[in-house]
């Protein structure tokens, strides 16, 4: 309570789940019925650990088959373990198709769609939250009601005004939306910025600064988890997007890497060892990325469920 | 005094607007100019370049009474929709109760059972392919160990949707948190009161966990069957060529309208099929809601 200027302390005080690895405060009730509750813990424990192997198997078969041979690919019956580790398959994999120049488009777009969604969201996510004006409930309904719309619904009329505006292979179809905010975004900063006291933001207008400055100065720094939550999210999507460039990029320079491998996919046919090998270098940066970055994982989802 | 509270109110609304301008420009340009635009265009025979004719109805009409592919597209739709969202979300409610338990390596499974909720992409459905390859894939060579001859998967078309159902439950890790979070906000008063009635543990998951996470369950559930109607990327990437798999059997609503839209320009025809989409997904989420009192118990309810 002492560090209420700490940038996590808003979000802990909310109820519910913290991190991947919070501890479990509920079942106190194990403790006293004895051997019936431990047997029912121990049944637990052999269930979750046998669905572990069955969650995991797909990714080793993935990191074992991108190392066989194509021999031993399609030898029958599959084998678990590669026979010999060919750790060249990824060289070839590389080499195969221009996976670097997919690489270096993929992150020019995913960097600016990250920073249109951060910058956008959380400058119109202080105003639902912070300020008061007339019709902001209608408008964040709108907001809310945007979700339900079936992405098609929006996708064909949209590609005709870009299309119009000549935004076809270029990146502008893909980046410029982001810059306008999105509604999924929105909602999770808004119940972010919620838990900030007004106090803090009044006593900021007492000493005569406007809102542009608050935001800036108080808004941005005391919701960075929250912007990481939603930087992770843009990344993972614009990272992962396969609709928006499959439609508006047809020129082979400009592919992105999920368009690059689908392209891959038509070449190497039935060429197991590098698809796997090909798919498994696309997952990496998002794997890498789950592992270090859990927490704001997580805390998108107490968002989310915290706003029911 | 009066006077100027109001010029501050005044000025407060101003910077309101100032704030939730970008998201009114990016929704009028990139939601509400389109949904009309989609909306009177599913009217002509609009073909992005030189024709855009009032056709009346005629759009509609051909889609019900003509076109036996814009059934079949619904169909295979519905069959995902009505297996899919009832698998995943029992069988995340499952998940996360075996994992609201205080038992060793529990941060662990955590992490480990959600991981595959993060992955998304070509990347996973090149995976798939190959997990449910006949031949050379892992799903039926485990078959095999119970001596079950596993079905051919992707290539016969009754099971080219149970593959991507299955596929599906390998990351119902995403609902899982939710529901888990949703779980540790549950009073543990509850449970030690129920302790004390002498309920075992079922009648205490039934009767307390249930009740308290049912907020989410009607989340999760609008959501995913909003979102289980939309199905596309993975059929366009599974399917050879896109095109939906052996015997249409994978040629769901979007990837048909895609056809229609991107491949035969057939533009006003594919945004009348889009506005039929949007009905269907409206009406049932207004039923959702409608249901939800009967089901939904909400805290601070209670008289």
């Amino acid at each position: 309570m002492a560090k209420t200027t700490d940038d996590a302390s808003y979000v802990e005080k909310k109820d519910g789940l913290k991190t991947l690895s919070g501890t479990n405060e509920n079942p106190g009730y194990f403790e006293h019925r004895g051997n019936r509750k431990n047997l029912l813990k121990l049944i637990n424990f052999i269930l979750l650990a046998a669905g572990s192997l069955l969650i995991l198997s797909p990714l080793w078969w993935m990191i074992s088959t991108s190392l066989k041979t194509m021999a031993e690919v399609m030898s029958f019956p599959p084998t678990f373990f590669p026979e010999s580790w060919n750790w060249a398959n990824y060289i070839r994999t590389w080499e195969a198709a221009p996976f670097t120049r997919y690489t270096i488009n993929t992150l020019t777009i995913t960097t600016l769609v990250v920073i249109g969604n951060v910058i956008s969201n959380s400058f119109i996510a202080y105003g639902f939250a912070k300020i008061p004006f007339r019709g902001k409930n209608i408008l964040f309904a709108i907001v809310l009601a945007t979700m339900m719309i079936p992405g098609f619904v929006t996708l064909i009329p949209q590609y005709v005004l870009f299309a119009k505006l000549n935004w076809v292979n270029t990146y502008f179809p893909l980046v410029v939306p982001a810059f306008f905010g999105s509604a999924f975004n929105i909602f999770l900063l808004r119940q972010f910025y919620m838990t900030i006291p007004n106090e803090l933001i009044e006593a900021a207008k007492m000493e005569g600064a406007n809102h542009f400055y608050i935001w800036w100065k108080i808004g941005l720094p005391l919701t960075k988890p929250a912007i990481a939550t939603v930087a992770i999210f843009s990344f993972n999507g614009a990272w992962n997007d396969f609709l928006g460039p499959l439609l508006y990029l047809n020129d082979e320079n400009l592919y992105t890497l999920q368009i690059g491998l689908q392209v891959f996919k038509g070449q190497m046919n039935t060429q197991w060892n590098y698809l796997m090998a090909g798919s498994l270098l696309v997952l990496l940066p998002v794997i890498l990325l789950f592992f270090f970055f859990q927490k704001y994982f997580i805390q998108g989802i107490n968002l989310q469920s915290g706003g029911k | 005094m009066g006077k100027k509270r109001l010029t501050m109110r005044r000025k407060e609304s101003i910077y309101g607007y100032i704030f939730v301008m970008p998201w009114i420009i990016g929704f009028l340009a990139f939601t509400a100019g389109p949904l009309v635009f989609s909306f009177m265009a599913s009217f002509t025979n609009y073909n992005i370049t030189s024709q855009m004719d009032f056709v009346g109805v005629d759009n509609y009409q051909r889609l019900f009474t003509e076109d036996s592919l814009f059934w079949t597209s619904l169909w295979n739709t519905l069959y995902f929709v009505a297996f899919s969202v009832p698998l995943t979300t029992i069988g995340a409610i499952l998940l996360s109760a075996l994992l609201n338990q205080d038992i060793p390596g529990i941060r662990f499974f955590r992490t480990l059972y959600y991981l595959p909720a993060v992955l998304s992409g070509v990347g996973v459905y090149l995976l798939w392919m190959q997990l449910l390859d006949p031949g050379t894939g892992m799903v039926n060579l485990i078959l095999s160990w119970f001596n079950i001859d596993g079905p051919n998967w992707l290539f016969d078309p009754d099971w080219t949707k149970p593959s991507l159902i299955l596929m599906k439950m390998w990351s119902v890790g995403g609902s899982m948190l939710l529901y888990l979070a949703s779980m540790q906000g549950v009073s543990k008063s509850l449970y030690e009161a129920a302790e004390i009635d002498g309920a075992n543990t079922w009648k205490q998951f039934r009767h307390i966990t249930i009740p308290m996470i049912t907020p989410v369950i009607f989340f999760d559930v609008v959501t995913s069957l909003i979102g289980g109607f939309q199905i596309f990327q993975e059929a366009y990437v599974m399917s050879s060529n896109g095109e939906g798999g052996p015997a249409n059997s994978l040629l769901f609503y979007n990837l048909y309208m895609w056809r229609q839209a991107f491949e035969n320009f057939n533009m006003g025809y594919a945004m009348a099929m889009s506005w039929i989409l949007f009905v269907i997904v409206f009406v049932l989420t207004l039923i959702n809601l409608k249901l939800a009192p009967r089901w939904v118990h909400y805290e601070g309810e209670e008289k």
